[in-house]
């Protein structure tokens, strides 16, 4: 028996759990990247493609979200697209990786299989093979989709590698971080922190880069070197065609695998290298009540939310001046969702449109964690105090939905910081303010779906409750009118109905039949919480 | 006699097409501290959980202090504390803050009482909940528990994770609880705990109320174990009716008698001339085992009734 005993046994079993997870999300992303060169970028002429690279090359703020190889079709679909594919392979890594090691750790699952005949590294290479495997799985997908779609062989697989070769460094990062933390929630937060950093430093390498004598294609500055998201990107697929970042690539994850297998030698079962601290002896004041402890809960997760909103914020802050000069397609998506031809308005209406359907999938994790306190047991020492479940729901849906108006307040403030100047708009700040609230009764919709599913099909509330919102997110502003779907459809999006502020006047009519239809669907699912038999662990 | 604090007639819980509890009788009387041993899986936790209000019965009645425990939940609660079987704890949080938060949940606890109990389980209030091990997570629920001064305390096997240094404090512990007039329902399958701490006891199996009684009420169900010495060797034994397990050894035999039989058997063997006798009564080892472990003893109890 050596260290690695047990590794095939435990990865045909990360494969067994993982059998929808894993093949959902390379099918989706697969069909998200097939729909948008098929809907998107086919239809596109020579000059159109020409037109966009143009125009992301000469504005800094758009290289922030892609580099610029070229204007053939597969060219722009790299640019418009890569960074999505990038992070959601990524984050698709980073939970995998967590799940089948630092997740089965937490829960004990670990210690019952570490009994039987598997070596000390066999749990860790198991998740990081499957994960691995995952990855060239999703960039030959890719590439088939970008061929399906006319694209050059060579350069479709190349784009696909480009992909897979992030989501493998993630791979790798998580292999570290779920070493370092002890939680699984930490592993995945401190491999997201990477995944953020790795993404500032690409967009600001670009940025901060030149355009070269085509004026088709920005050449980066040293910050994007630092990042696996830079090298992705610097394979420049259908344009140069460069393998070797790849083998960086390769080279850094070999180099954190090296150090996740060094650090779990330095560990034990269970614990994480960075030591847990100690905390208070009692409970401070605002624990005394199910918000107090909801809050408590959810603090650490809305402390990074925030931060992100309010970067965020900054970053379309400053380059909602640049926006105003844009041309071409980008102009008119950006006026259609503002309903405006002033395409400032257009812009902030949509970044804040935005900002509102990032506070959604916030919302949803909160509430979500409503059905984890239940199987996970923490539910039971709650109620069996004098805590009734309508007061226990309660906390959690306040904590969610003030906290999205926080998010969306913060966003809100980091754009008029930084648009303020730039602009020279009176009023901005409160337009921006009340744009961003005026969200939250579409967040009140999703919410109350999530609250409805956690009563009443608890067991897959968690799927159906991701899957609303993508629907939602997809019928709505975002994609819909893009996509060309039907009026009807669109509508069925509660995005969709929110008053398209700053652009347009708020009216009261949406808003007030937002709220009430979340109050309707809510209302059978606390009714029935209040009556179910709870889901307790045996 | 005053209302008892826990009552439960006929008491129904299925889980699909599994029935939990199939008909469970149980009374607690008010000041006792009542046993509820059954083995894992005979429906200890459910029975707990439905007078938690936790879970909704199908069929019967069961209230505690008084009250529905579905209805009247919140008011229930405020006057009872639970010690759940599988402690789990939020991780994020410390030991300390946990014990208070319960507490103040539950409507107050004594911080003098929490402090005495820190210090008598020895648990460090500082460290986060998931640096605890299982045993330490359950001093964290019996110390929120046993903080708050209630009428009724219900604990789901309270000292499976605990060393019996630990085990020892609890007993204590609940001899206190007992001796100031409160009532508990302790549930276990330890047998020893059970039988130092409790009045009175009831075994349930497979969902049903298998016993119920005093200890000494429940002996007398069961067998005394016989060792004797005499002058000569003992011949009818075997052909005596209540007489069990058998093993002569000319002058020495060992066998267990049916206690109602105990007078007769007796007489009888003081006609080989007693030397020595000893007798033990049963410990609630043997009577569990008849119940659980040879489904032939429990037939033998059953028509010995």
């Amino acid at each position: 028996m050596n260290g690695f005993t047990g590794t095939a046994a435990l990865a045909r079993l990360a494969i067994r759990r993982d059998r929808f997870v894993l093949p959902g999300w390379i099918i989706g992303l697969t069909l998200l990247l097939a729909g948008i060169v098929a809907g998107l970028i086919s239809g596109l002429s020579a000059q159109d493609l020409r037109e966009e690279t143009e125009l992301n090359v000469n504005s800094p703020g758009l290289r922030l979200f892609g580099l610029a190889s070229g204007a053939s079709a597969g060219s722009y679909a790299m640019l418009r697209d890569y960074l999505t594919l990038a992070i959601l392979a990524a984050v698709m890594s980073i939970l995998a990786v967590v799940r089948h090691t630092r997740q089965a750790e937490e829960t004990g699952r670990a210690e019952l299989v570490g009994a039987a005949v598997v070596g000390r590294y066999a749990s860790l290479s198991a998740a990081v093979l499957v994960t691995v495997a995952a990855n060239v799985l999703l960039a030959a997908m890719l590439g088939l989709a970008l061929v399906a779609n006319g694209q050059p062989a060579f350069g479709s697989f190349t784009a696909g590698a480009s992909v897979g070769a992030v989501g493998i460094v993630f791979a790798g990062v998580a292999a570290v971080t779920a070493q370092l933390s002890s939680t699984t929630r930490g592993a995945i937060g401190q491999a997201g922190a990477v995944l953020g950093v790795a993404f500032l430093l690409s967009g600001v390498g670009n940025m901060l880069g030149s355009a070269d004598a085509s004026g088709l294609r920005v050449v980066s500055a040293w910050p994007a070197w630092l990042s696996p998201i830079g090298w992705g990107e610097q394979v420049r697929p259908f344009d140069g065609n460069h393998w070797w970042p790849c083998a960086v690539a390769a080279a850094a994850f070999f180099a954190l695998v090296d150090t996740a297998f060094l650090l779990t030698n330095h560990r034990d079962i269970g614990r994480g290298v960075l030591p847990d601290r100690r905390g208070n002896a009692t409970a401070g004041r605002s624990l005394r009540g199910p918000i107090g402890l909801t809050w408590r809960l959810q603090r650490g997760a809305t402390l990074g939310w925030a931060v992100a909103m309010l970067a965020f914020g900054v970053i379309f802050g400053a380059v909602s001046e640049q926006a105003g000069r844009m041309q071409g397609s980008a102009r008119e998506w950006y006026a259609r969702w503002g309903g405006t031809d002033e395409i400032v308005d257009g812009f902030l209406t949509s970044v804040i449109g935005m900002a509102g359907i990032a506070a959604a999938i916030y919302v949803v994790q909160l509430l979500l964690r409503m059905r984890s306190e239940e199987t996970g047991g923490t539910l039971e020492p709650i109620l069996s105090s004098a805590v009734d479940r309508l007061r226990w729901a309660t906390s959690h849906i306040l904590t969610a939905s003030l906290g999205a108006a926080g998010l969306l307040l913060l966003f809100a403030i980091g754009t008029a910081a930084t648009a303020g100047p730039l602009l020279d708009t009176p009023g901005l700040f409160g337009d921006l303010t009340l744009a961003a609230l005026v969200q939250v009764p579409a967040l009140l919709v999703v919410g109350a779906v999530v609250v409805a599913l956690v009563a009443f099909q608890p067991r897959w509330s968690g799927a159906i409750s991701w899957a609303t919102l993508i629907g939602a997110i997809l019928l709505g502003p975002l994609f819909g009118p893009t996509l060309g779907l039907p009026q009807w459809l669109q509508d069925i999006s509660p995005f969709t109905h929110t008053p398209k502020a700053p652009a347009a006047e708020i009216t009261l009519l949406p808003v007030i039949t937002l709220v009430l239809i979340s109050t309707v669907l809510a209302s059978p699912g606390l009714l029935r919480l209040h009556r179910r038999d709870l889901l307790l662990p045996a | 006699m005053t209302e008892p604090a826990i009552s439960i007639s006929g008491l129904v819980k299925d889980f699909g097409t599994t029935r939990a509890l199939d008909r469970l009788d149980l009374t607690v009387r008010a000041g006792e501290v009542h046993g509820f041993l059954g083995p894992n899986g005979a429906g200890k936790t459910t029975t707990i959980r439905i007078l938690l209000g936790l879970l909704r019965k199908d069929g019967g009645t069961a209230t505690a202090l008084g009250l529905d425990p579905w209805r009247d939940a919140v008011p229930l609660h405020h006057r009872l504390a639970y010690v759940p079987g599988e402690v789990n704890l939020w991780p994020n949080l410390t030991g300390g803050e946990v014990i208070d938060l319960l507490g103040r949940l539950r409507g107050g606890l004594d911080p003098a009482r929490r402090a005495a109990l820190l210090e008598r389980f020895q648990l460090d209030p500082t460290t986060k909940c998931r640096a605890y091990s299982k045993g330490n997570r359950q001093k964290v629920a019996l110390v929120a528990a046993l903080a708050s001064d209630v009428e009724l305390y219900l604990l789901d096997e309270p000292t499976s994770g605990l060393d019996p240094l630990m085990e020892a404090v609890f007993q204590q512990v609940m001899r206190e609880l007992r001796d100031s007039g409160h009532t508990v329902l302790l549930s276990s399958h330890i047998l020893a705990e059970v039988e130092a701490l409790c009045d009175r006891v009831t075994i349930i199996r497979a969902g049903r109320a298998a016993e119920t009684g005093t200890f000494d009420e429940l002996r007398h169900l069961t067998r005394t174990t016989v060792t004797v010495e005499t002058a000569r060797p003992v011949t009818a034994l075997q052909r005596m009716y209540g007489v069990h397990d058998v093993h002569v050894n000319t002058t020495h035999a060992t066998f267990s008698v049916d206690n109602k039989r105990l007078n007769t058997v007796l007489a009888e063997l003081t006609m080989f001339g007693v030397r020595s006798l000893k007798s033990s009564p049963p410990t609630l080892e043997e009577l569990f085992l008849r119940h659980y472990g040879e489904d032939a003893a429990v037939e033998e109890l059953s028509a010995a009734r």
